[in-house]
């Protein structure tokens, strides 16, 4: 068994928690205890009301709106689940951005007597920026438009027509209604023009990519391991998960970005030495030769290296009430790496909703722009539209502390 | 390469947890692992081990003991932390009763449950802890499904919800203020089913409590309770012998049983299978209030 892990994206009252709802409902994963809690809480026009599922937050419940993810779990015999479920509001786009960055897949919920609007663009573009293999865009509420084919078709246009211009490698279009389960886990009677499977079908059979088919084996290094007792006086490991590719015993290896050189002596773990390691396992790696290697550095084999710069460039998504002006000065974090950064210069804020660039002075909160960066010491890298795992990062503000914008590499 | 090495979901989990622990590690001065003697928390110690060995853990196992613990609970912890030669911290509920800092629950239930928030904050005001790992797992609760894995605490031990911040793939923001402290949950995306998947493949020993045994109880709220010298009975309580076992284990004045003949791991994971409740369906300290768990997390709960 495998994990799908998936967020759910749309406008507010898109019905994204009654889908989650109904998802876990009808593949029976609710349990009887957390039905009970949400019949207690009381009924929306006669019905359970499915969204108290997954709105865990007081205030959400007062408001009826979803603030902050709440990540759920289900598992059928052919997968394990794990859902993101996002925020609609503009407001909490970077909730959103949290739960896509660590998604497979995106489903994105359209009213059906809306059609495509400004949210729909604007969370399309998230996930094609943060370059989810896969977009299932649902066709919701089908029963409150007759369960029309026509309709389900032109929104399908629509969205077709304005997803051209994104990366998105791969779109499915689904008509359901969550709140009577209309191809949600079963299949709709009240379509019989519709052919294709339920979306949880869909969500069982999908074939996932990662980056362990990636050619080349990235290990950045999170800990040194040097035990120093009697058994294990000369024991010096490197402790760290496989990001991308894999690594096999007597590997030439480079470290970065210091460039030294050396062969992969072993590879450890607590059950036993392995010949060969597989992204995304963590694994400790000796090496030959007595190098410096510490926290932060990237084990890569020779002739298959990254990029390595103190100038980078990115797209990034604003997350901070204090906005982004060049010259500022935050610590990136990418990988296991943590390196002072200035802002060296806005290119332009992109406009989600048209794809508009813009030129402007400042980015504010929940704002995606391209920036360019000058580090304070090399990093090693990859373009994030090949190796996720290396080419995405965060800014920290030092004075706060807070996380203040996610970063793609170009 | 194919898809042949593809990780199993609990090679893949195990894997980040793993990941998690070297994190807490890497970037924090003085952590620790909260160690109750419950299977989740065994858990995290085999994890800790996949994660340091061979060399130590860079962080001692704290248990903030509530005085209402079961017998079988402690000694198993004892006997861990013996075992693999690591630091066992404890500290006592009891102590900050004495103190006058925490003040006992009236009542036919009371509970320690809210006053062990007190003695895990001066645990962690006493070793200066910047990160407190826990075994705490996003299906337990809707609360905790909200909650990010390193999830930062004000110098009250406080949760803002609405103030989380932003977790984008993994990586992880551990940066504070001297005061704060971050709580990190390495098994979130962990169900109770993946626990003892998990606990089967690696054949990890657990307390008898979660075994079928004999055991007097009481039944309180339509739930099965053990008798102790923790709960005042009254000629309402009808003392019975069941057959028992635990699905989580804390302390015997809030922890239900449930009645099983599952003796194996095996037969605990079909009875999950099957099962209609959530593990915390016998807490009687979640059945307070709707928001039971939001509020306590707010006030420096784990």
């Amino acid at each position: 068994m495998d994990i799908l892990r998936f967020i759910t994206a749309g406008s507010v009252d898109d019905g994204k928690s009654t889908l989650i709802g109904r998802l876990l409902y009808d593949s029976k994963s609710i349990f009887q205890d957390q039905m009970e809690a949400i019949e207690r809480a009381g009924q929306v026009n006669g019905q359970i009301n499915l969204a108290l599922l997954t709105d865990g937050l007081k205030a959400e419940r007062e408001q009826g709106i979803t603030i902050d993810i709440a990540y759920k779990y289900f598992s059928t015999p052919k997968r394990k689940f794990i859902i993101a479920d996002a925020p609609g509001h503009v407001q909490y786009t970077r909730n959103m951005v949290t739960g896509a960055s660590n998604s497979d897949l995106a489903i994105i919920l359209i009213d059906a007597r809306k059609g495509v609007i400004e949210q729909t663009y604007r969370h399309s573009y998230i996930v094609s920026l943060l370059r989810l293999p896969y977009v299932v865009v649902c066709v919701n509420k089908m029963d409150l438009v007759d369960f029309s084919e026509e309709v389900f078709l032109n929104i399908k246009k629509q969205y077709l027509e304005f997803a051209k211009d994104l990366d998105l490698k791969s779109i499915h279009f689904l008509p359901i209604s969550a709140l009577n389960g209309d191809n949600v886990v079963d299949s709709s009677t009240s379509m019989p023009w519709w052919k294709g499977k339920s979306l949880l079908h869909f969500l069982e059979e999908i074939e996932i990519h990662t980056e362990e088919e990636s050619p080349a084996p990235r290990f950045p290094v999170q800990n040194v391991i040097r035990p120093q007792t009697t058994e294990y006086h000369d024991y010096r490991g490197y402790a760290g998960q496989i990001r991308s590719g894999h690594f096999t015993v007597g590997d030439p290896i480079t470290v970065l970005p210091s460039g030294l050189t050396s062969k992969i002596k072993a590879i450890d773990t607590y059950d036993g030495p392995l010949t060969t390691a597989y992204s995304p396992m963590s694994v400790t790696i000796r090496l030959e030769d007595e190098i410096d290697v510490s926290r932060g550095d990237m084990l890569v084999v020779t002739g298959k290296e990254p990029f390595i710069s103190q100038d980078l460039e990115a797209h990034i998504c604003w997350m901070d009430q204090k906005v982004l002006t060049p010259g500022s000065k935050y610590l990136l974090r990418q990988t296991t790496n943590a390196v002072k950064v200035s802002i060296r210069s806005l290119e332009y804020k992109v406009e989600t909703s048209t794809h508009e660039k813009k030129e402007q002075a400042s980015l504010g909160l929940n704002e995606i722009g391209k920036i360019t960066i000058r580090t304070a010491k090399p990093v090693a890298y990859d373009p994030y539209s090949k190796i996720r795992g290396t080419g995405s990062f965060i800014l920290v503000d030092e004075g706060t502390n807070q996380t203040v914008a996610a970063g793609m590499l170009l | 390469m194919t898809n042949a090495h593809r990780l199993s979901h609990l090679d893949q989990l195990e894997s980040e947890a793993i990941y998690i622990l070297r994190e807490v590690a890497a970037q924090f001065e003085r952590p620790a692992l909260l160690f109750s003697g419950g299977k989740d928390s065994i858990c995290l110690v085999h994890l800790a081990l996949k994660a340091f060995r061979p060399g130590k853990f860079p962080f001692p196992l704290v248990h903030i003991d509530t005085g209402h613990n079961f017998d079988e609970a402690l000694k198993f912890r004892d006997d861990l932390a013996e075992k693999i030669g690591e630091k066992l911290i404890v500290r006592y509920v009891q102590d900050s009763i004495d103190q006058g800092k925490a003040v006992e629950e009236k009542g036919k239930f009371p509970s320690r449950n809210a006053i062990q928030a007190v003695t895990l904050l001066d645990t962690i005001a006493e070793f200066k802890f910047d990160a407190c790992i826990g075994g705490a797992r996003r299906d337990e609760e809707k609360a905790r499904a909200k909650e990010r894995i390193f999830s930062v605490r004000d110098e009250f031990g406080s949760w803002d919800p609405k103030l989380q911040r932003p977790e984008l793939w993994n990586i992880y923001n551990g940066k504070i203020h001297v005061g704060e402290n971050v709580r990190v949950f390495p098994i979130s995306n962990w169900t109770e089913l993946d626990v003892w998947e998990y606990i089967r493949k690696e054949k990890i020993e657990l307390p008898s409590l979660y075994f079928s045994h004999q055991r007097e109880i009481v039944w309180r709220e339509e739930l099965v309770f053990p008798v102790s010298k923790f709960i005042s009975l009254d000629n309402t309580d009808k003392v019975e012998t069941r057959t028992v076992r635990f699905r989580t284990v804390g302390d015997m004045t809030c922890t239900a049983a449930v009645e099983s003949e599952a003796n194996s791991v095996d037969d605990i994971i079909r009875e999950i299978q099957v099962s209609r409740t959530t593990e915390r369906g016998s807490r009687l300290d979640d059945k307070r209030s709707e928001a039971a768990m939001e509020e306590r997390k707010k006030g420096g709960y784990f």
